[in-house]
């Protein structure tokens, strides 16, 4: 059994154990590393391809950084073309305003600043109150909608969007994202408004 | 305003046990009486800072620079088994008053997942030094504060004729429920 | 000793969750449905089983009193394995842009190091028994875990989203919210194991 206790075998055996997993898991890392990755990467085209369409580059590698208007966390906007001509962009936006604090959106934006689709990445809501902000009678409301032209705010202040039943927390959350997405962002075609 | 949104919703609103289910053991195990919760709740207090402190450090000054993040958890598990044991000796000379009241709660604390559980939760959430503190100090509270509730609710528990097959965890258990459920009235008060 | 028993002791008489009442914490947090409690069971069984095996093996050479250090740097290891095996291979994201099932277990993967059902085996089996048994002690202990959470899992989602491994059996005016949320959690569990005991006697 157990063997008694000097401090050298103490050290040494300690030593080789940490030796051989750090080895093992330094194996496992680079074998794992690759599918990781593509993972991560599918991941992230998925949620874009759900609030884009018709673009034929890669909006994940060219994605760039853009600070919110009200400081904090930054957004991540990953822009898509066709042929070389920008389609619209997919803008990872947040708002901490949720019934259970953070929710994280995906935006799709045309050119002029019109929504496309919306998906939800991150949400800990209420499930059947507040979570159905991820289903689509809530969140296609917004599409085709302008954040300049349109309130997107709930009726109860006065915009038009139809918050969800028992849930009027989380469907502002949800406006207060959408619109940090477009104030952050610049629109170069913007039409009058 | 970000750090008091972060005490809040640590404490109250996403509360370490009843929210999230972190350090259930403890929390089942040494909620009896309320002295001996709130000695542990004060262990893990004082631990939890100091563990998030060092795996914060050693994430971003070590790990992250060698691009050898995938050794997280075997580093963060050692440090904290390490850290523990070092607190004990440290307290033990420097602060006997202090280590008669949190001494016996230490060598539990290693196996405590709440302390493994933030020192990982601040590095996804991407916190900064002094965030990550504030985070560890208020989860811990938090934690504290589920347990002295808890054992109030056990104490005053013992005088009521339960059911034989309710005995001891199911009750118990099923208090922490009703519990968890007037902690979700905290929720949207962030 | 009984090859059979090993194996079997696990799944009720000495049932990690009902009767021993270890490793709480996954047990409560990851049985939103059936499928995740299963596949938290499962990580979990992988884990016991090449801890309790490799700790089998090296645990004569240990010194005494660093063997608690010595377990935990095994264990640790093979949870990362699962982790890293895990991100790589059940990580898309489901039909409906739902998260994928690494997503939904999220950190209490790496928690599976402070499992204290994973170092109590390695501790008081697989250190004093041969690699084979300690394989079935692990295997078996691991799929009483499963079985466990499975089965908590699948109650708290018929009565909380009223599908069992997503298949939808009750119409969705019957759920009951609170078996999804935290306190359904445990009130769950409690009964769960109150009619454990009522079946002992």
């Amino acid at each position: 059994m157990a063997k008694a206790s000097t401090l050298r075998n103490m050290v040494s055996v300690l030593l080789v154990i940490t030796a051989v997993s750090s080895a093992s898991l330094g194996v496992m890392y680079q074998l794992t590393k690759a599918p990781k990755a593509a993972a991560e990467a599918a991941k992230q085209n998925f949620a874009i391809k759900a609030v884009l369409s018709g673009y034929d580059n890669e909006p994940a590698a060219e994605a760039y950084k853009t600070a919110s208007f009200d400081g904090g966390d930054s957004l991540v906007c990953y822009p898509a073309s066709k042929d070389g001509k920008p389609q619209g962009v997919a803008v990872r936006t947040w708002t901490t305003k949720g019934f259970s604090g953070l929710i994280r959106l995906m935006v799709g934006f045309d050119t002029e600043g019109n929504i496309i689709n919306i998906s939800v990445l991150e949400q800990r809501e209420t499930p059947g109150l507040g979570s159905k902000m991820t289903g689509a009678e809530f969140k296609d409301q917004y599409s085709g909608k302008h954040p300049a032209r349109n309130n997107l705010s709930v009726k109860k202040d006065g915009g038009e969007v139809d918050a969800i039943t028992a849930a009027t927390i989380t469907s502002r959350a949800f406006s207060d994202a959408v619109n940090r997405a477009y104030k952050s962002l610049k629109f170069e075609n913007e039409t009058d408004h | 305003m970000e750090y008091v949104l972060i005490i809040i919703s640590a404490i109250f609103v996403n509360n370490i046990v009843l929210a999230q289910f972190l350090g259930i053991c403890p929390f089942m195990g040494v909620s009896n009486k309320i002295s001996t919760s709130a000695g542990m709740g004060g262990a893990v207090v004082f631990v939890m800072t100091i563990a998030t402190v060092f795996t914060y450090l050693i994430m971003h000054y070590i790990l992250i620079p060698l691009q050898i993040e995938f050794l997280q958890t075997i580093t963060y598990i050692l440090v904290i088994a390490a850290l523990v044991q070092m607190v004990e000796i440290i307290l033990k000379k420097v602060s006997p008053a202090m280590y008669q009241a949190l001494g016996v709660f230490l060598p539990l604390i290693t196996t405590n997942c709440t302390i493994l559980g933030v020192a990982i939760l601040v590095i996804q959430k991407g916190y900064s030094l002094a965030e990550s503190v504030v985070f560890a100090v208020a989860t811990a509270l938090g934690f504290a504060l589920a347990m002295v509730v808890f054992a109030g609710i056990r104490e005053q528990m013992e005088l009521v004729n339960i059911p034989k097959a309710m005995r001891g965890v199911p009750v118990a258990l099923i208090t922490a429920g009703l519990l968890a459920m007037a902690f979700m009235g905290f929720a949207g008060i962030v | 000793m009984n090859h059979l028993t090993n194996f079997t002791k696990g799944l009720m008489k000495e049932n990690p969750v009902f009767v021993l009442v270890l490793g709480m914490c996954p047990t409560l947090a990851t049985t939103t449905s059936a499928l995740n409690g299963l596949s938290m069971g499962l990580a979990t069984t992988f884990v016991l089983m090449l801890s309790n095996v490799a700790i089998s093996l090296v645990a004569g050479l240990i010194p005494d009193k660093v063997r608690i250090p010595a377990y935990i740097v095994v264990i640790a290891s093979f949870v990362t394995i699962v982790d890293m095996l895990m991100a790589a291979y059940v990580n898309s994201p489901g039909p409906g842009g739902e998260p994928s099932l690494y997503d939904q277990l999220g950190i209490f993967i790496p928690l599976i190091v402070v499992n204290c059902i994973v170092l109590g085996r390695a501790e008081s089996f697989a250190a004093k028994n041969r690699v084979f048994p300690s394989l079935l002690d692990g295997a078996g202990i691991g799929l009483g875990f499963s079985f466990a959470l499975t089965l908590l899992g699948a109650i708290r989602e018929i009565l909380g989203s009223g599908s069992v491994f997503g298949l939808q059996l009750l119409p969705k005016s019957m759920n009951i919210l609170v078996f999804v949320l935290a306190p359904g959690a445990f009130i769950a569990l409690g009964y769960l194991i109150v009619m454990v005991n009522k079946l002992k006697k």
